[in-house]
């Protein structure tokens, strides 16, 4: 059976996503997704400038990719329902990233108004994928009110940290009907595999990449982290055990 | 509570003593930490940690990629009016000076904003001198009303304002704030502004916190360096800063670290202000607000600003100009004179040869 991933109706090759903040050069960035293989590339549209297409963030992003613009910048619902909508008529399409951060030491966001301004965009048509703190009920929440994707956070953006929220973001796989996209926090590709093996839809990396010696050669890495991350859960691992079992020391006696 | 309380616990506070008391192990020790507190902050302000730049500058260094990438914002300043009541002895538009005052018309602002569009900048820093009466806060909001066409942000420098006015400007498009204390010791504060409404202390050091509840987006603070000793003034910027990114979470902080310039007037600095200064308070203040933003502008001069960039500064000026109408009117008289004069193109070239990127547009007006 193909393992595809689907949002918002649409098939998406790849379950590596990538952010195209931080870069020493817009002009890196073709290469850096074609080398990672991401099909998924979000934009802030506080950089998008449509008027200098030479410094316009959104011309690099390759042509076959999913554009999705974020709200980077809003700090309540209302900014960043304003934005999605400014994304959309500057011709970004209907994907939207909400990010919602009213706390500039350390970037979480803020999951009731993730929620609000989740629920008027998915009403006016938006393919919306809120950003998040790992909770359950505000994940329940933003499945309700139309979001096609979750992504919790891994740890604070930027942070390069990994997948400290192991265990909140365990339960949203198993609890919520949606992909799980573990989104921040994410600086390696063995924390990518390690958020697959779990059964993440797919991970969503930017710093780690954009701030790497080598951009491209990092977001290879990540791409083949993810696939292999991805087929090992599709596989099964076998379970694992503190100590060698040889034998069956309760039940042995029950062998003729 | 206000920053004002927080300022007066320190009113009587002795920085010699204070610096007397710092070891180079102290200092090692506040480098490797994740997070600074403010007497952490002001240690690694001391002679001693002098001998610990490069230490700081790897840091700050690897800390500013971290939280910001390796990319600088552009912006640059207009001048609109020189009108100015205030006194300040240190300011070549104080109103002593005999000097030609102008200020823009709604169709030079025009000009000005198509002049600096046409290098793709999308930031821009409007200032005015303080007068109630030449450019009152309706002649600024309707300048803002023309510069809306042109640029995505738009940040004032301008006389402080009560909240109601702040708010007033911010829903005519305004989203940043400059504003300087000049010189957070008031002693040397009162010398300094012997006239006009700047000499009351309370006002200004206030007016960030209005402007932040009044729901602007970002918010940048600092003291003119040269006006008293650096390191105190360094320390209470920063910590101007900190508090603001306390009490308003939501609100983009950064510092500016403003050396005096040659001006029209003549006032010399009363303390100077080296290079390796500069540089140490940059550091320290990373360390202390690892997202906190530095803006440089062309006060510095093209070989210390290309340093600058791998050192903790996010925010650059470029293509400045300190006179009124001064794009279009070449003979007009500056605020002061400017030391990096390369123009934008040149400047974005300089940061991509750094390996950074230069960004024109940062926000969108929404």
């Amino acid at each position: 059976m193909r393992d595809i991933l689907k949002i918002g109706g649409q098939e998406v090759e790849s379950r590596l996503f990538l952010g195209t903040g931080k870069f020493s050069a817009n002009r890196m960035i073709p290469e850096v997704v074609r080398s990672s293989g991401a099909r998924v590339v979000t934009v802030a549209l506080r950089r998008v400038d449509l008027e200098y297409q030479e410094e316009n963030i959104a011309a690099y992003v390759p042509k076959e990719c999913i554009l999705m613009p974020n709200t980077s910048g809003a700090r309540n619902a209302m900014e960043a329902v304003r934005i999605a909508r400014l994304a959309r008529a500057a011709g970004c399409g209907d994907w939207v990233k909400i990010e919602v951060i009213a706390d500039n030491r350390y970037l979480l966001p803020d999951n009731y108004e993730t929620i609000k301004a989740t629920e008027i965009l998915a009403s006016e048509g938006f393919v919306v994928l809120p950003y998040m703190s790992p909770d359950l009920m505000a994940a329940k929440k933003l499945a309700e009110v139309g979001a096609a994707a979750v992504m919790p956070l891994g740890a604070p953006i930027g942070s390069n940290r990994g997948l400290k929220t192991r265990e909140l973001v365990r339960i949203l796989i198993e609890e919520i009907p949606l992909p799980i996209i573990v989104d921040a926090g994410i600086g390696r590709p063995s924390e990518a595999a390690e958020a697959m093996e779990m059964g993440a839809a797919a991970v969503l990396v930017n710093t780690a990449v954009a701030t790497a010696g080598d951009p491209v050669a990092m977001a290879r890495a990540f791409g083949l982290a993810v696939e292999a991350g991805r087929t090992a859960f599709l596989a099964g691992p076998g379970e694992t055990a503190q100590y060698a079992r040889a034998s069956s020391p309760l039940t042995g006696f029950l062998r003729d | 509570m206000i920053f004002y309380e927080e300022l007066n616990k320190y009113r009587d506070f002795d920085f010699e003593a204070f610096f007397d008391g710092i070891e180079d192990s102290a200092v090692k020790k506040i480098i490797a930490k994740e997070r600074l507190t403010q007497l952490d902050y002001l240690a690694l302000l001391s002679p001693a940690a002098e001998r610990c730049l490069e230490e700081m500058a790897q840091r700050a260094h690897s800390q500013t990629i971290r939280h910001f990438g390796r990319v600088m914002l552009l912006f640059t300043p207009l001048y609109l009016s020189n009108y100015c009541v205030n006194h300040c002895v240190y300011c070549g538009f104080q109103a002593h000076n005999s000097m030609e005052r102008k200020k823009l018309t709604p169709l030079e602002v025009d000009a000005e904003a198509r002049i600096i569009a046409s290098t793709g900048l999308k930031h821009i820093l409007i200032l005015t001198g303080e007068s109630r009466r030449e450019s009152p806060v309706s002649y600024i909001r309707e300048c803002v009303g023309i510069l809306k066409k042109y640029f995505t942000s738009i940040s004032i420098e301008i006389y402080p304002l009560e909240e109601e006015e702040y708010r007033e400007l911010i829903a005519a498009g305004v989203d940043g704030l400059t504003i300087y204390q000049e010189v957070y010791n008031r002693e040397v504060y009162s010398q300094l502004h012997p006239a006009g409404p700047k000499r009351n202390y309370r006002f200004r050091l206030d007016a960030p916190e209005k402007a932040c509840r009044a729901g602007i987006r970002t918010v940048n603070v600092g003291a003119l360096l040269g006006l008293h000793d650096w390191r105190s003034e360094a320390f209470f910027s920063g910590i101007h800063a900190n508090h603001l990114q306390d009490s308003f979470p939501d609100v983009e902080v950064s510092i500016s670290p403003p050396r005096m310039r040659p001006h029209l007037g003549g006032f010399q600095p009363r303390v100077s202000v080296s290079d390796k200064n500069l540089v140490q308070y940059i550091l320290a203040f990373r360390l202390f607000m690892p997202r906190g933003g530095i803006t440089i502008s062309t006060r510095e001069g093209k070989d210390l600003r290309d340093r600058l960039i791998r050192l903790g500064a996010t925010k650059m000026s470029a293509g400045s100009c300190t006179a009124v109408g001064g794009r279009s009117d070449q003979e007009s008289t500056g605020q002061f004179e400017i030391s990096d004069q390369r123009g934008v193109a040149e400047m974005a070239k300089a940061i991509y040869d750094h390996g950074y990127q230069p960004v024109y547009k940062d926000w969108q007006m929404i």
